[in-house]
C-alpha cells in the first residue's frame, strides 16, 4: 500500500496566496470521474500542497482518517475534501464542493463533483459554473461510460477546455502504452462530441506524480503536469468578444432624478452616449450614465454589475434585455433546447413549469420532445418521458414573448432553468438552440385542461379531508378553522357542510337511512368534482355509515382522500349540545338522530384520529396540518 | 484603519482590467452585487444578518453599493447573545448612526429570564438558546423570507457544499439532501408560503479575499481585529479575553496582559484570540499568508465533535 509520506514531506509549502493581487486571474474547473478514480485524494493533494489546508485541518482529517479513512495510520487526503458528515461514513461524495486555492500564478475554484451516475445532474451544475473540466480515469479501467457521459455534459454546457487525467499510473507501473491507448482512445471520442482542446496527462494523485512536480518514473511523458496546463490553459475571453447584453435586474428609483436600471453585463461591453435598444418590448435610448461599483464608469464591461441611467424615460422593468440596436436579442416564444433532468418526478410534455431565463420569469411547456440522447452512447431515442438525469432535445412555448439568444453565440443570455410549479424545485437545466420561427409555432400545445393541469395552476397537490363524526362532536368548528389556515398559506379550498348542502342541493332529502345515504352519495360527488377543480375540498357532514364513506374514498386516488375521525364522546356532545338537538332527540320530538336512535358506525382505519373530548381545537387542527405535511399534502 | 464611509465611494475609476477580463477582487464584487440585487428584486421581505465582523462588514459594504445611489431596501438584523465583546456592541452602534441603517437587535430574552451563559450552560447550550433559536424567534417574529449572511465555503468543509441560495424549511431546518442544484447565475428564488432562504453573497471569498478587500476598499473594521495589548487568561490553550466582570475567574487566576488579536468574533468567552504584532490590515494580510492555521481554529463550538457545524446547521443555526 501507498502510505509511507504520502502527505508528510518534511518542507510543506505554506499559503501560496501571495503576490500582488491584480495580476493573477482566476479560473474556475470541475473534476469529474468515476467514483473512485480519485477525485477527493486529487483535489486533497492540489489544496494540500499549494499549503490551502492548514495544520489543525490537517490534524482534523488526521483524526477522522482514523474513523472513516482507507489510508491505515497516514491521512487520507481526500478527507480534506469530503465534506458532509452522511456522505464521510458512506465514503460518495454526493454533492457539489467549490475549493478554493491558489498558486504564485492563478487563483482556483474547483467545483468537485460526485462520480455516481445518479449524480450526473450535480456533474451538470458543476460544469455550468466552470471554465475548464478536468476528467479523471483510472488508468486500470480506461475510458468508461462514465468518461463519455461526463465529457457529453461538458460540451453541451459550452466547456471548451478539457484536460484528461489518467489516474493511478503507479497502479499500472508508470506505463507509456496504458496512457497511450488511453489517450488515443479519448482523443478519437473527444472529437466527436466537438470537445476540441483536449490535454492528456498521466498522473498518480496518490503519490503526486505529474500533479506538481514532473515525474522521474513517467520521462516518456514530455508534456506539462497537471498544475502546470491549469496555470496555463488560456480561457476563453468569450463574454468579452460577444455583443453587449444587459439583462435588467432591478430598476433603482431612490428619488425623481434618479432612474437606473441595475444589472450585470452578462457579455460585451458599453460606453456612454451608445444607443441601446430594449426586448423585448423594442424601444431604444441612449446611455447617459454608468454607475459601477465604485463610481461613475465611461464603459462597462462582461461580468460588471453596474446601474444604466438612459436619456429617454423609456418604461423597462425586470426581465428586459437591453443591446446594441446592430446586434438585437432574439424574441419569440418558442426555442428549441438540449435540456437535463434534474428531479425525480419526470419531465411531462404538457405540464406546465416554470422557467426562469437571465433575469426573466415565466410559464412554460415542452410542446415537443424531439429525442432523448442516451449519454452513453450518444445515440438519439424516441421518447415520451425524461427522467432524473437524462437528456434531451425538446421544444419549449413560453406563455408570452421573451428575450434570449441561441446558447453557442451567447451562453450568459442562451441557458434557463426550469422550476416545478408545485415544489418549486430546480427540475431542469437547458441551453437553447435556436428559436423556432413564428410560422413554425405551434402555438401552445393543444393541451387537455385536466384535473393536473389545474392542480399545478393552483400550485397545490387536491385532496379531500372528510370529517366523520357525532353531532356535536366539532367537525365544523375544526373543518372551519383549518380552512383558515389552509387560506393564510395560500391554499384554494371549498369547505362542504351541512348549511351550504341541506339548505339547497339536498334540501329534497330528509333523515332517513335511505336519504341519509343519497345525501353521503351527492355530496361525495359533489366533492370529487371539487378535487377535480383543483381544490383542496373539506367534508364535513356526520356520515354514519362505513359503506358510504368507503364509497367517497373511491371515488377519488389513492392518497388523495383523508378520513378524519372526530372521535367524542357521545356524553360530550350531548353535554355540549349547541343546537339543543340532543334534547329534542330525546324528548322524541327529533327522529332518527344518530347516536340516540340512529347508528353511528365508527371509522376502523381513519387516516387521522382525533380525540375531541380532551383535545383543543388549535391542538386537533394542528394535528392534521401536521400529517398532511408529512404526507405531503400541504 | 481608514474610515472611508461606505456611503461616499473611492473617486470615479475604470475597473483595473487583467487582459479582457475582470481583476478578480471586481469579478467576486460584482457577483455578490448580483446575488443581493436578485433578493432584492424577487422576495418579499429579505434581512441582512449582520454579525459586526469582518464578512459583514464586507456584505454590507457591497450592499451598500448594490443600491447606491439609494438606501437598502431592507433592514439588518443583529441576534445579540448578550456576551459580544463590548467593543463590538459600540461599532455597531456607532455604524448604525453613521450610517442611518435600520438596525434590528433581537435578545432571546427567555434565555436572558433563565441566565442562560456560556460559563454554567456551557457552549453548546449557550449557542444553541441565544444564537440558534434567537435566530429563529428574530426570523419567525418579522416573517422575512430571505436572510443573507456573510459565511464563506472555504471557512469550513461542510460549508463547502453550501448553496449560495440556501432553501429552508418552514421550522428552519437545512436538509442537506434537498438543496437546489444552482446552475449559471440562474437562481430559483420561488419558496412555498413559510419557507425561507439563507443567502450568502460571499460564498466564493476566501479569508484573504475579504481582509484585501477591507484594505482596498478601507472599509470600517472593529479593532478587536487589530492587534494590541489586552487582559486575557488561559482556558483549555484559548486565549479568552475578560472583557468584563462577569467572567468568573479561578481561584489565583490573575489575567496577564498579552499582544493579540482575533480572527473571528462572536462571543468573547467563546473566542480564543491569537498572540500577533499585526495591528494593521496590511500586516493581517501577510500574517494571513504565512500562517498555518484555519480561522474557525478559535470558535470553540466546533470543537465539540467532528461533523458538530454540520449538525448545527440542519437546526438552523447560520
Ligand atoms: N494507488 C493509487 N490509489 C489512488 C490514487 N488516487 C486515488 N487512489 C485511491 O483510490 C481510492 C478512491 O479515491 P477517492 O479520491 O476517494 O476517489 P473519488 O471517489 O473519485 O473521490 C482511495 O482509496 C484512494 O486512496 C492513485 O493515484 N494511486
Amino acid at each position: 500500500m501507498m502510505t509511507d509520506g504520502m502527505v508528510e514531506p518534511l518542507d510543506r509549502p505554506t499559503n501560496q496566496e501571495t503576490g500582488d493581487d491584480e495580476t493573477r486571474d482566476q479560473v474556475r474547473f470541475l473534476t469529474c470521474g468515476s467514483v473512485d478514480d480519485g477525485k477527493s485524494t486529487l483535489l486533497g493533494r492540489l489544496l494540500y500542497e499549494t499549503g490551502t489546508v492548514y495544520d489543525d485541518q490537517v490534524d482534523a482529517a488526521r483524526a477522522e482518517s482514523k474513523a472513516y479513512g482507507t489510508q491505515g495510520e497516514a491521512v487520507d487526503l481526500a478527507l480534506l475534501v469530503d465534506g458532509l458528515q452522511a456522505e464521510r461514513e458512506q465514503g460518495i461524495t454526493i454533492d457539489v464542493a467549490y475549493r478554493y486555492f491558489s498558486t504564485p500564478r492563478r487563483r482556483f475554484i474547483a467545483a468537485d463533483t460526485p462520480g455516481h451516475e445518479h449524480y450526473t445532474r450535480n456533474m451538470a451544475t458543476g460544469a455550468s459554473n466552470s471554465e475548464v473540466a478536468v476528467i479523471l480515469i483510472d488508468a486500470r479501467k480506461g475510458v468508461l461510460t462514465q468518461t463519455r457521459r461526463h465529457s457529453y455534459i461538458v460540451s453541451l454546457f459550452g466547456l471548451r477546455h478539457a484536460i484528461l487525467a489518467v489516474n493511478k499510473m503507479d497502479l499500472v507501473g508508470y506505463d507509456a502504452k496504458t496512457f497511450e491507448a488511453i489517450e488515443t482512445e479519448y482523443r478519437a471520442f473527444a472529437r466527436t462530441i466537438g470537445l476540441d482542446n483536449v490535454h492528456c496527462v498521466p498522473v498518480s494523485a496518490l503519490t503526486g506524480a505529474n500533479v506538481f512536480a514532473p515525474s522521474s518514473e513517467m520521462d516518456w511523458y514530455r508534456g506539462p503536469t497537471l498544475m502546470c496546463l491549469l496555470e496555463t490553459i488560456k480561457v476563453a475571453e468569450g463574454a468579452a468578444s460577444r455583443p453587449f447584453r444587459f439583462p435588467v435586474q432591478w430598476v433603482n428609483r431612490p428619488h425623481p432624478d434618479f432612474r437606473g436600471f441595475a444589472g450585470t453585463v452578462s457579455s460585451g461591453t458599453v460606453s456612454l452616449g451608445e444607443t441601446l435598444v430594449t426586448a423585448p418590448s423594442g424601444r431604444k435610448s441612449c446611455v447617459r450614465r454608468i454607475l459601477g461599483p465604485s463610481g461613475d464608469l465611461e464603459t462597462a464591461r462582461a461580468g460588471q454589475a453596474v446601474s444604466l441611467v438612459l436619456e429617454d424615460e423609456i418604461d423597462i422593468s425586470r426581465g428586459d434585455i437591453l443591446a446594441p440596436v446592430n446586434a438585437p436579442v432574439s424574441v419569440t416564444d418558442q426555442f428549441a433546447a438540449h435540456m437535463i433532468w434534474m428531479d425525480d418526478k419526470p419531465m411531462l410534455p404538457e405540464r406546465t413549469y416554470g422557467i426562469r431565463f437571465a433575469t426573466q420569469s415565466a410559464v412554460a411547456q415542452i410542446t415537443d420532445l424531439t429525442h432523448r440522447v442516451d449519454v452513453n452512447t450518444l445515440e438519439k431515442e424516441a421518447a415520451k418521458t425524461l427522467a432524473m438525469n437524462e437528456v434531451g432535445y425538446c421544444k419549449i412555448a413560453v406563455d408570452r414573448d421573451f428575450a434570449f439568444d441561441s446558447f453557442k453565440d451567447n451562453p450568459g443570455t442562451g441557458a434557463f432553468i426550469l422550476i416545478d410549479r408545485m415544489s418549486h424545485a430546480t427540475v431542469g437545466a437547458g441551453v437553447i438552440d435556436f428559436s423556432l420561427r413564428r410560422a413554425d409555432n405551434l402555438a401552445w400545445h393543444d393541451m387537455k385542461i385536466d384535473k393536473s393541469v389545474r392542480a399545478a395552476d393552483n400550485g397545490q397537490k387536491p385532496t379531500m379531508l372528510w370529517f366523520t363524526g357525532l353531532s356535536g362532536a366539532g367537525k365544523s368548528t375544526i373543518a372551519d378553522r383549518l380552512e383558515q389556515q389552509l387560506h393564510e398559506r395560500g391554499r384554494r379550498t371549498y369547505l362542504l357542510d351541512g348549511d351550504n348542502v341541506r339548505l339547497g342541493l339536498n334540501k329534497d332529502l330528509g333523515f332517513t337511512d335511505q336519504d341519509r345515504v343519497e345525501n353521503i352519495r351527492r355530496v361525495a360527488e359533489v366533492a370529487k368534482l371539487m378535487l377535480d377543480a383543483g381544490l383542496i375540498t373539506l367534508v364535513s357532514f356526520i356520515s354514519p355509515f362505513r359503506a358510504e364513506r368507503d364509497m367517497a374514498r373511491a371515488l377519488v386516488e389513492d392518497g388523495e382522500f383523508f378520513e378524519i375521525f372526530v372521535d367524542t364522546p357521545l356524553e360530550v356532545c350531548e353535554a355540549r349540545d349547541p343546537k339543543g338537538l340532543y334534547k329534542k332527540a330525546r324528548a322524541g320530538t327529533l327522529k332518527n338522530f344518530t347516536g340516540i336512535d340512529s347508528d353511528y358506525e365508527e371509522p376502523e382505519n381513519p387516516e387521522i384520529h382525533l380525540d375531541g373530548g380532551t383535545l383543543s381545537v388549535e391542538a386537533m387542527v394542528d394535528r392534521i396540518i401536521d400529517h398532511l405535511e408529512r404526507a405531503g399534502r400541504i | 484603519m481608514t474610515d472611508t464611509s461606505t456611503l461616499t465611494p473611492p473617486a470615479p475609476s475604470g475597473a483595473r482590467a487583467h487582459g479582457d477580463r475582470l481583476s478578480h477582487l471586481d469579478r467576486l464584487e460584482s457577483e455578490s452585487i448580483h446575488i443581493i440585487r436578485e433578493v432584492a428584486a424577487t422576495f418579499r421581505k429579505p434581512v441582512m444578518l449582520y454579525s459586526i465582523g469582518k464578512d459583514s462588514a464586507v456584505m454590507l459594504h457591497l450592499a451598500l453599493k448594490a443600491f447606491a445611489p439609494g438606501r437598502l431596501p431592507f433592514p439588518l438584523l443583529h441576534v445579540d447573545t448578550t456576551w459580544k465583546f463590548r467593543e463590538m456592541i459600540r461599532f455597531r452602534d456607532d455604524l448604525a448612526k453613521r450610517l442611518g441603517l435600520d438596525l434590528i437587535v433581537h435578545i432571546n430574552q427567555e434565555g436572558v429570564a433563565d441566565g442562560v451563559n456560556p460559563f454554567s450552560h456551557g457552549s453548546k447550550v449557550h449557542t444553541d438558546i441565544m444564537k440558534t433559536q434567537a435566530l429563529k424567534q428574530a426570523l419567525d417574529r418579522h416573517g422575512f423570507d430571505a436572510a443573507f449572511g456573510g459565511a464563506r465555503r472555504d471557512e469550513e468543509k461542510s460549508r463547502a457544499k453550501e448553496r449560495i441560495f440556501s432553501f429552508r424549511t418552514k421550522s428552519h431546518r437545512w436538509d442537506p439532501k434537498n438543496q437546489r442544484p444552482e446552475l449559471w447565475s440562474l437562481f430559483n428564488t420561488e419558496i412555498g408560503a413559510g419557507e425561507s432562504v439563507r443567502v450568502f453573497p460571499l460564498s466564493n471569498w476566501t479569508e484573504l479575499d475579504v481582509w484585501r478587500y477591507i484594505l482596498k476598499e478601507s472599509i470600517p473594521i472593529v479593532p478587536l481585529y487589530l492587534a494590541a495589548e489586552r487582559p486575557v487568561v488561559t482556558r483549555d490553550g484559548a486565549l479568552i479575553m475578560v472583557d468584563d466582570d462577569r467572567m468568573p475567574l479561578d481561584p489565583g487566576e490573575v489575567p496577564e496582559t498579552r499582544r493579540v488579536r482575533f480572527r473571528t468574533l462572536g462571543c468573547y468567552p467563546l473566542t480564543g484570540g491569537i498572540e500577533s504584532d499585526a495591528d494593521s490590515v496590511a500586516r493581517i494580510i501577510a500574517e494571513l499568508e504565512a500562517s498555518r492555521a484555519s480561522e474557525r481554529q478559535g470558535r470553540v463550538i466546533d470543537h465539540d465533535q467532528i461533523g458538530s457545524m454540520e449538525k448545527k446547521k440542519q437546526e438552523g443555526y447560520f
